[in-house]
């Protein structure tokens, strides 16, 4: 499953709008992640800061 | 909060602001939630906008506005400056707002003009009834409470996931999200009354870098790249500070900013059964400058007085939003956007020494009218070879 670094994370929502299974939320200050996440890495890609590690993904 | 409405608007940004304000104005008993803890923060933004963009909303105010601009400039690849400026020398062409005050305001006179408003508030799930969009849980503190109304007004922003929940696909393509960072820097030498935007592969691949001033020495210093040319090592934030190093090795950096900005097509239909999406969340981003600003306003404006014909008649079906839908695209807004997509296919094709050549062919463009379209039509005066290259489009610029 996708990995968050949170000390990296400026919970922008970056991620949340490339994500094709809608699994990811920004809840104000945190990120969640929803069991439906594929870890495809689509998200970690674009990420401003390199926040997402997809652990199998691309 | 009450539990029934005529108009709940998801979102606290201008788009939301601008739709929670018209609703009220035209007497509709309208609520306003904002998933964050207060309206304007964290600023997401370049912050820049039009002067007639902004005066058909608002009246410029110093309380939010942060500096004035008179013109703007474009540097190549290869570090050529084309400045540009207006007709009439020294006029104001535009402004860079301070967000976090601007959005206050908004917020502040739709809540004058008598919408509720709740903020730390989020939309966790839409009320559906026979796929008709009929209400939203809204999460507060840890407690959920239905809210129903006629008409949903998405205006989330670029994560746009409301519509996504009423099984609208709002995903923006890998390539077509401008992976973005800022610094707002202090103690910077720049021109205080000019917009910066720098060209090139290895400055901003499918972007641009930006230096939009907020006073005499400080600025929003910020980028975007395509989504597809972000990665390990070679990400927003690294070219953001490749060029600050270099450009302002001095500057002190007083806030970080990142953020996603859609460059897509619209969505294909904004709107369903009892729902309207407006600004950001529904991909209405001018494609080649990035702004949404005033796009958000002008479809929430246009949301709310669609809604109000709706509900007047006692019908909220898609059908009978679809008004919205039509007008915003047959607009001037609308118009722009089409063209300024096709605009930027173009411009993110082309190589350094292209977009040199480009640049090289006018060192000072004096623009009759300060606009992109302006801009785009006296390049290709000054490059009759960009006519053919632009074919169809050019003709269309005319």
């Amino acid at each position: 499953m996708l990995k968050v670094h949170r000390d990296i994370c400026g919970y922008c929502g970056c991620c949340v709008s490339v994500c094709p299974e809608g699994a990811l939320e920004l809840i104000d200050a945190y990120l969640s992640v929803e069991e439906k996440c594929t870890d495809c890495g689509i998200c970690a890609k674009v990420c401003p800061v390199g926040a997402l590690e997809a652990r199998h993904g691309k | 909060m009450e539990s029934k409405y005529d108009v709940l608007v998801i979102g606290g940004g201008p788009a939301g602001a601008i739709a929670a304000k018209s609703a009220a104005e035209k007497g509709l008993k309208t609520c306003l939630v904002e998933k964050r803890p207060a309206i304007g923060a964290p600023v997401r933004c370049a912050e820049g906008i039009g002067r007639e963009a902004l005066m058909e909303f608002i009246e410029p105010d110093p309380c939010w506005i942060s500096a004035e601009m008179t013109g703007a400039a474009i540097v190549a690849p290869d570090g050529t400056l084309m400045q540009l400026s207006s007709a009439q020398a020294g006029s104001k062409v535009g402004y860079v707002l301070d967000r976090k005050f601007f959005d206050r305001e908004l917020v502040w006179r739709a809540a004058d003009a008598g919408a509720d408003i709740a903020v730390k508030s989020r939309a966790i799930a839409p009320i559906l009834e026979n796929g008709a969009v009929k209400g939203a849980k809204i999460e507060h503190l840890g407690k959920v409470t239905s809210i129903t109304a006629d008409v949903i007004i998405a205006a989330d922003g670029v994560e746009s996931k409301f519509s996504k929940w009423c099984g609208i696909d709002t995903t923006v393509p890998v390539r077509e999200i401008m992976s973005g960072a800022q610094y707002v820097m202090t103690d910077i030498e720049i021109d205080p009354h000019s917009t910066i935007f720098y060209l090139g592969n290895e400055v901003a691949p499918e972007g641009y870098l930006w230096v939009f001033p907020k006073g005499d020495r400080s600025a929003n210093v910020g980028i975007g790249i395509s989504g597809r040319k972000s990665g390990k090592g070679h990400r927003a934030i690294d070219y953001l500070n490749k060029f600050v190093e270099k450009t302002f090795p001095d500057g002190k950096t007083i806030e970080h900013i990142i953020g996603g900005v859609s460059v897509c097509r619209p969505l294909d239909c904004t709107v369903a059964d009892g729902l309207m999406i407006i600004g950001d969340a529904a991909r209405v981003v001018d494609p080649l400058t990035g702004g949404g600003i005033y796009n958000g306003m002008f479809t929430g404006r246009l949301a709310a007085e669609v809604a109000a014909e709706a509900i007047a008649r006692g019908n909220v079906s898609k059908k009978a939003l679809m008004p919205y839908d039509k007008a915003w695209r047959a607009s001037k807004m609308g118009k722009a956007i089409d063209r300024n997509y096709n605009i930027k296919e173009y411009l993110i094709k082309q190589s350094d020494s292209k977009l040199n050549d480009i640049i090289h062919s006018g060192s000072k463009l004096d623009l009759k009218e300060f606009s992109t379209l302006m801009l785009i039509k006296e390049l290709i005066r000054v490059n009759p070879k960009l006519v053919i290259e632009l074919g169809a489009l050019a003709a269309s610029l005319r």
